[in-house]
């Protein structure tokens, strides 16, 4: 017995339709008679059998589509002896084989499209070679202002960064996979600081801070237009009086003379009350408290401004006993949180170190810092004559959204009246 | 080809083994051909399949004539130039399953079977492409002075090509030892030659060449096998090509199975009447040349070998993944 | 090696002392093709050969491009050797079936049974007004070919000697030699031998971008390198030299030093070789970039007569050294 199947006509022949039987039961075919006709997608074709023997059954009728492979006839052939059906003979038309090659579960048609986590509100663009770079020194990508086109980060921006961030070279640090950490966040927390000292691990502390950093800093240069402003102080009247001052002191008790800067700024900032406060959500938020943020080194690097909180209200004798106790703290890991978070304006001091000007960066939200340089002794005119003062370089970086140019020459003018009158401070 | 042929023989099935082995030779093609078919219904063979059905007298009369030292390009139909060539059913069917055994590594298929050993130099499947190829062959016997004869198969379609012109031309200016055989089966795919060339004598287009050229009948293996050995004869001795026409007729579609919408059932019956084998076999009859027992050895003796090749083919491997990159540039270096 | 045994030679007359090289070494080597007998050459590249040759090796063929290169290939098929001449890329279109559909698939259809040991040289390019049909720069598209291998000689020792390794190799090669190199002068020493085809070159140091390229825009490409030097960037000139199979050892490592890459190519941009060496810097070397890959091509236009429209449309110097300096000065 032998089974008659739709033959395949052609490498892309699917299936076909029987057109018409040119045999029917109890015909004799031999080899290469034609015994069928169909149709596929190019014409009507015979087809020919390649059995010799008696057509036995037919079992595809005419119109009916047909898979290639499926049966569509039984013969006998000498070999065989009964006219015997094979149960596997039962014909399928071709949809039905179709749909059962394609059938798809149920469940699977079902499946819910995965869900599409929300996507950063804005993408970083960064060189490929750039973020290489970043992830190799621990760069946190996010703190750094790309200059190439549309903001993008490049190797030199990431080189600037670590050149000028890191001071004493990292000792073998893995590669830190980026932090993903969603830019709203940072945004809606008040002023940035360094983290909690409640770090363990000095490393890890280290790393989170200088990324923290690394974040308002970047945040700073990317949002705040800052405009610099600076003024040359006459530091006499201050120094001469402080002097003065500090003999009636025991040697601890002494006031550093970065302190009148800092009661002049407040002072300042009580007459120019625009450059104390914050920039949020597009709008200038002045603050009433004068909480002085005073930016400390670390020894090990990096840094903290902890705010001296209502500077203004204190005296100059106060001022030197927060300025203590909060170094003291800051280097020891105690600061409060408050002191961390409410600074309204942030003064730094690098004269230690003989910088003469500073071009200070705003702390985010921050609308305003002060930078303090080297007091040194300069040639200065006054009323036609020529003499010698002691000369501090006193600049302000401000928020160019919060304040203008004039407003800070205010400030600036302000702070110097005060510490040319010390007595008042 | 088993039988050496030196072109001395005259064209009468005078001699009974010469003649039993003439129609043994067209009904291997046959049966070849046949089981071809088969195989591809039921999809062992896939891709383009060209059947030479009706052509067998060419190929089988033509090869007569040539040497070993011969070189044969052929067309994409060449499962019977290549099996007369000497290539075993085996292996050409082992290509057509794409097994690695095959002729060509299974990296032809039925349209390209070659063989270097028995300078087969394959199944071309553009249509003319061969024709240049043929013409560099015998250049290089030429300058290498070598005395051997290049034979070219193409098809009537082949004619309307620029390869064709631009070959023929080279051939009988540089005097190249090319036998061209243009196997004339009317129909260049479905498009007739009446509908294709402006001038339907073929072998005087070649004429116009100064190629020397003849017309004769393709389903006739007498005649095809007489005027090739006149052509080798000529292209031997004068080192110059010949063009030899045998008109014919394929019995099936052009490639596999097509609708055939383009030739009657009457045109294909009434070309049948003048199958090579039948007439070849009824001649032989008649001339007492061959009985029936003759005839049904050759039979089983066709019927056994088409069977083993089957089996081997089937029973051949399929190339490793690895390899697919292989064969795109030579593994060896030249000398 | 000093000057005075140096041999001064153009390229074409680098290409002509190749061809004789080879005619001599080997008696299966033969030059074939349009005018190249009698006329001498179309570029003058094989005067005097028939001459010393012969008619039947220096071998004038008619004005059929498919039948001649058919016949190389046979001829190769055959045993011997030969350098079959098309006189320009725009010719070979002709005989693109040859080339394509025998000479780059024998091998492989025959299952690994024929080889084509043929070289086929074409001259190439534009930038000569010669309009749409005798300007184009096709040799990046027949590198798309497997099966052929395309060579791009710049140099006057490449045109040199780069034949006799191409007659070597078992399969076929396509050399194009850029019509407008030909004047071209260079020094050599007399026993200057064969040269690898198979490697890229660097032509210039550098380390600010990887200028990536060949032939005739390997010059202009050197000489965009010389005036950004000036202004302080220091460019890296590749030459690509061969275009299938692509060194890209070459270019990804240098672009893993410069982390910036321009392809001057003188073929069109659209799905050409400059897009595939780009993809392969893109797929091989993405985190050394530090720009994205530019590259100069010519305007898809077909070259127009016009010159002013035709220089246009090629890379030029100013061009390239414009579009480095914007790449370099992005981060700069």
């Amino acid at each position: 017995m032998a089974e008659f199947r739709m033959p395949s006509l052609g490498s892309d022949m699917l299936e076909g339709t029987l057109v018409e039987w040119l045999v029917k039961p109890g015909d004799r075919v031999k080899r290469r008679d034609a015994v069928a006709v169909v149709e596929t997608d190019k014409a009507a074709i015979e087809i020919e059998v390649y059995e010799e023997g008696i057509i036995e059954t037919i079992l595809a009728q005419p119109g009916q589509k047909i898979a290639v492979g499926a049966i569509m006839a039984v013969i006998r052939t000498e070999a065989g002896k009964k006219a015997e059906t094979p149960e596997k003979a039962t014909l399928k038309d071709a949809s039905q084989l179709l749909a059962e090659g394609a059938s798809v579960p149920a469940e699977d048609k079902e499946k819910k499209l995965p869900s599409i986590p929300e996507v950063e509100a804005r993408r970083i663009k960064v060189s490929p070679y750039a973020r290489r770079l970043a992830a190799e020194r621990s760069v946190d990508l996010s703190t750094i202002a790309g200059t190439g086109p549309d903001g993008a980060i490049g190797a030199t921006d990431v080189e600037r960064t670590t050149a000028t961030v890191i001071t004493q070279p990292a000792e073998k640090a893995p590669p830190t996979p980026i932090e993903e950490t969603p830019r709203e966040a940072s945004q809606k927390e008040a002023p940035p600081a360094a983290p909690a000292a409640e770090r363990h691990a000095a490393k890890d502390y280290q790393t989170a801070m200088r990324r923290a950093i690394a974040a308002a800093m970047a945040r700073s240069k990317r949002e705040i237009p800052h405009y610099y402003l600076q003024m040359r102080l006459d530091m006499s009247s201050t120094l001469r009086w402080l002097e003065s001052e500090n003999l009636k002191r025991p040697i601890k008790n002494r006031i550093l003379p970065v302190v009148p800067l800092i009661k002049g700024v407040s002072l300042a900032l009580r007459d120019v009350p625009e450059l104390n406060g914050y920039w949020i959500d597009d709008r200038h938020q002045i603050s009433e408290a004068i909480n002085l943020g005073f930016v400390i080194a670390l020894r090990q690097g990096g840094l903290i401004a902890p705010a001296i909180l209502n500077a203004d209200e204190k005296c100059l004798d106060e001022l030197m006993d927060a300025m203590r106790d909060l170094i003291v703290r800051t280097r020891s890991g105690g600061l409060r949180s408050s002191e961390m978070t409410d600074a309204t304006v942030t003064v730094t001091n690098l004269g230690d170190l003989g910088v003469e000007t500073v071009y200070g960066v705003i702390y985010p939200p921050q609308v305003a810092l002060i930078g303090f340089g080297k007091t040194m002794e300069q040639p200065w005119a006054e009323n036609g004559m020529l003499g010698v003062r002691p000369i501090l370089m006193a600049t302000l970086a401000a928020d160019h959204r919060a304040t203008d140019g004039h407003r800070g020459a205010q400030f600036l003018d302000a702070l110097n009246r005060h510490l040319q009158e010390p007595s008042n401070l | 080809m088993k039988t050496k042929n030196t072109g001395k023989k005259k064209a009468a099935a005078t001699n009974h083994n010469h003649a039993v082995h003439l129609l043994r030779s067209m009904i291997r093609i046959r049966r070849l051909e046949d089981k071809c078919a088969e195989l591809y219904t039921t999809t062992k063979i896939r891709g383009f399949m060209h059947l030479y059905d009706g052509e067998e007298a060419i190929a089988v009369g033509v090869l007569e004539a040539l040497t070993q030292d011969d070189a044969i390009v052929a067309t994409y139909r060449e499962h019977g130039h290549a099996l007369i060539r000497g290539l075993s059913a085996g292996s050409i069917l082992a290509e057509m399953y794409g097994k690695q055994e095959g002729c060509s590594r299974g990296r032809g298929g039925s349209m390209h079977l070659f063989d270097d050993k028995l300078r087969f130099y394959g199944g071309n499947a553009i249509v003319g492409g061969g024709l240049p190829i043929a013409v560099g062959l015998a250049l290089a016997d030429k300058m290498q002075q070598k005395k051997r004869v290049t034979c070219c198969f193409f098809g009537d379609g082949a004619v309307a090509e620029g390869e064709f012109h631009e070959s023929m031309n080279l051939a009988a200016l540089w005097k190249l030892p090319v036998l061209f055989v243009c196997e004339n089966n009317l129909y260049a795919m479905g498009t007739a030659l009446k509908y294709s060339q402006s001038n339907m004598d073929l072998a005087g287009k070649a004429a116009s060449y100064d190629v020397a050229s003849v017309a004769v009948d393709g389903m006739d293996v007498l005649a095809v096998e007489a005027a090739a050995q006149k052509a080798t004869e000529v292209i031997r001795f004068k080192g110059e090509p010949f063009f030899l026409e045998c008109q014919t007729y394929r019995f099936r579609a052009h490639s596999m199975y097509d609708a055939e919408l383009y030739r009657t059932k009457a045109e294909v019956d009434e070309w049948k009447k003048r199958c090579p084998i039948a007439t070849f076999t009824q001649r032989l009859k008649n001339e007492g040349l061959l009985s029936d027992a003759d005839l049904e050895k050759i039979e089983g003796d066709v019927a056994q070998e088409i069977n083993e090749a089957v089996a081997f083919a089937e029973a051949c491997t399929w190339e490793p993944l690895e390899d697919l990159t292989r064969f795109v540039y030579s593994e060896r270096r030249m000398s | 090696m000093t000057n005075d045994v140096m041999q001064k030679l153009t390229y074409r007359e680098a290409v002509r002392e190749a061809i004789r090289e080879a005619m001599k070494k080997d008696d299966r080597v033969f030059l074939m093709g349009e005018d190249v007998g009698r006329y001498g050459g179309c570029f003058a590249v094989s005067k005097g050969l028939l001459e010393d040759f012969g008619p039947t090796r220096i071998r004038d063929t008619p004005l059929s491009e498919s039948g001649f290169v058919g016949a190389g290939i046979g001829a190769a098929l055959g045993g011997m050797r030969p350098i079959v001449e098309v006189m320009t890329v725009n010719f070979s279109l002709l005989a693109a079936d040859q080339i394509i559909n025998n000479a780059a698939a024998y091998l492989h259809m025959s299952g690994g049974l024929f080889n084509v040991p043929i070289v086929i040289r074409m001259a190439t390019g534009g930038g000569r007004q010669l309009a749409a049909q005798h300007s184009r720069s096709l040799e990046g598209w027949y590198a798309h070919i497997p099966g052929i291998k395309v060579l791009s000689p710049a140099t006057v020792e490449d045109a040199r000697g780069m034949l006799w390794t191409a007659l070597e190799d078992p399969d076929p090669v396509l050399i194009f030699e850029n019509a407008g190199l030909y004047n071209m002068e260079g020094m050599l020493p007399p026993d200057i031998g064969p040269v690898d085809i198979d490697k890229a070159r660097i032509r210039r140091e550098g380390k600010d971008i990887s200028i990536i390229s060949y032939s005739a825009s390997l010059f202009k490409s050197l000489d965009a390198a010389e005036i950004l030097a000036k202004e302080g960037i220091e460019a890296e000139v590749i030459d690509l030299r061969t275009l299938r199979p692509l060194d890209e050892t070459t270019f990804l490592d240098s672009v893993a030093r410069t982390h910036r890459a321009l392809i001057v190519d003188e073929g069109w941009r659209s799905g050409s070789i400059s897009a595939e060496i780009s993809s392969r810097i893109m797929e091989s070397a993405f985190y050394e970039l530090d720009a994205p890959v530019e590259r100069l091509c010519s305007a898809e236009v077909p070259l127009p007569y016009a010159r002013h429209l035709e220089e246009a449309a090629l890379p030029q110097v100013n061009k390239i050294a414009a579009l480095v300096k914007k790449m370099v000065g992005t981060h700069g």
